[in-house]
């Protein structure tokens, strides 16, 4: 075993080697290492932001459905007062129109009464008179006693 | 083949030797025949072998990455692409785990080294006769094929890490930084001698730990294969199947230890005290 030229040789072509490796074998490869991370990291980061989103647009979707089912309920509860509302007018307008009824059923009966009445005493006037024609056997003035007469009535 | 019926010990020695190309004491040059003329061509003489394999292998490694390093794309991934970032995404993460600082070579230094010590390492499970026997055919005498199994081509790694390591020591804490903290500490400046022996012997340990667990792993693990290579043929599988599934998890373990350990040091030449 003995030492030579032949460890020169060895260093030289060592140098030449690596040399070699570094200008041409070691930056391309290194570069697309890095690269492809890049990408990797990229893409991770484009998941977590997209389920982020779609988080955010659940609990949008989730409000808005919130929302429109309390709007449902108001509306619900505002169309129940106003049936319940116009139920009573009616019911109130009901009222109203039977009193007025009956007032003027009332008025009317009224005057019908007033109305026999005066006739009643007009005949009984007539009758009166022809009852004392009668009773004095002879007719009487009826422009002279008509002034009795009437009280008479009147009196009725 | 040194001879046509070797005996055990000339038949591991075979497989020991590299093919080594030098100058013969003689002046003529050529491949070295056995391990004293290899030895007698001193410091100036090459392993064919050792650097051919290396070589071919750095290449296969960095002809496949950067086929997928060219078509690379952030889109879903495959095949190949699949593998390479693995790889990438691998050494990245022990990078960044164990050194915090701005520096654009050690991520790829890591990759080269993990990969390509690895590759060399997988040679170990080649069959250990295989591919001398067929250089033996070709009329190549000696054919070592795991490179790493070679001191030269672990310490040719760890020297340039070592390299790397003062560079940046230097370049991090300045010259007056690296020598103080190669002289000052641990115990002040009334043991600057001491101080420098210890700090000294710390950081040459470096390159050659280094150099010497990955070559000591590999060396063992090829000289183990050799020697159940020389067992009756029939035993052979029944050694060297667990030996080679064990294997597996050293070659891997080893590049990773190499790998790590030059991220550590690099990381430790960045940090001030």
């Amino acid at each position: 075993m003995n030492l030579n030229l032949t460890l020169i040789g060895q260093a030289i072509s060592f140098a030449i080697f690596v040399w070699f490796c570094m200008k041409y074998v070691w930056p391309p490869v290194i570069a697309a290492l890095e690269e492809r991370s890049k990408k990797i990291a990229d893409g991770l980061e484009a998941a977590n932001r997209a389920s982020r989103d779609l988080e955010l647009a659940q609990e949008q979707a989730s409000q808005i459905l919130r929302e429109s089912k309390d709007n449902a309920a108001e509306i619900i509860e505002q169309a129940n007062k106003r049936a319940n509302q116009m139920i009573d007018e009616a019911k109130e307008q009901v009222i109203a129109d039977g009193k007025r009824l009956r007032e003027a059923a009332q008025a009317e009966i009224e005057q019908d009464v007033m109305r026999a009445k005066e006739a009643l005493r007009a005949q009984v006037s007539v009758l009166a008179f022809a009852g004392a024609e009668k009773i004095l056997g002879a007719t009487i003035d009826e422009k002279a006693h008509s002034e009795i007469v009437e009280q008479l009535a009147k009196e009725l | 083949m040194a001879s046509e019926n070797p005996t055990a010990s000339e038949y591991i020695q075979h497989h020991l030797q590299n093919l080594t190309f030098g100058q013969h004491p003689d002046g003529s040059w050529g491949i070295a025949h056995g391990a004293k003329e290899a030895a007698d061509m001193g410091f100036w003489a090459i392993h064919l072998d050792t650097m051919g394999f290396s070589i071919a292998l750095g290449i296969l490694f960095l002809w496949l990455f950067r086929k997928a390093a060219k078509k690379v794309s952030a889109d879903t991934p495959s095949g190949l692409q699949n593998f390479v970032e693995l790889m990438v995404e691998f050494v990245d993460g022990s990078v960044k785990e164990t050194f915090h600082g701005k520096n654009k070579v050690i991520a790829p230094l890591a990759l080269t080294i993990f990969v390509w010590v690895f590759l060399m390492n997988t040679m170990d499970l080649v069959p250990v006769d295989f591919l001398p026997t067929l250089a033996g055919l070709l009329g190549i005498p000696y054919f070592k094929v795991v490179p790493t199994t070679d001191l030269n081509a672990t310490l040719g790694m760890s020297l340039s890490v070592f390299i790397l390591i003062v560079y940046y020591s230097i370049k991090v804490k300045g010259v007056s930084g690296f020598v103080g903290e190669l002289t000052l500490q641990p115990f002040g400046k009334w043991m600057i001698p001491f101080n420098l022996l210890l700090e000294g012997v710390g950081l040459l340990a470096k390159p050659v730990s280094l150099a010497l667990r990955l070559f000591g792993n590999l060396y063992a693990g090829e000289l183990i294969f050799i020697l159940i290579a020389i067992l009756p043929w029939g035993l052979q599988w029944a050694l060297s199947v667990p030996w080679a599934i064990f294997h597996i998890l050293v070659i891997v373990l080893q590049a990773f230890i190499f790998m790590m350990l030059t991220i550590v040091y690099l990381s430790m030449a960045h940090e001030d005290h």
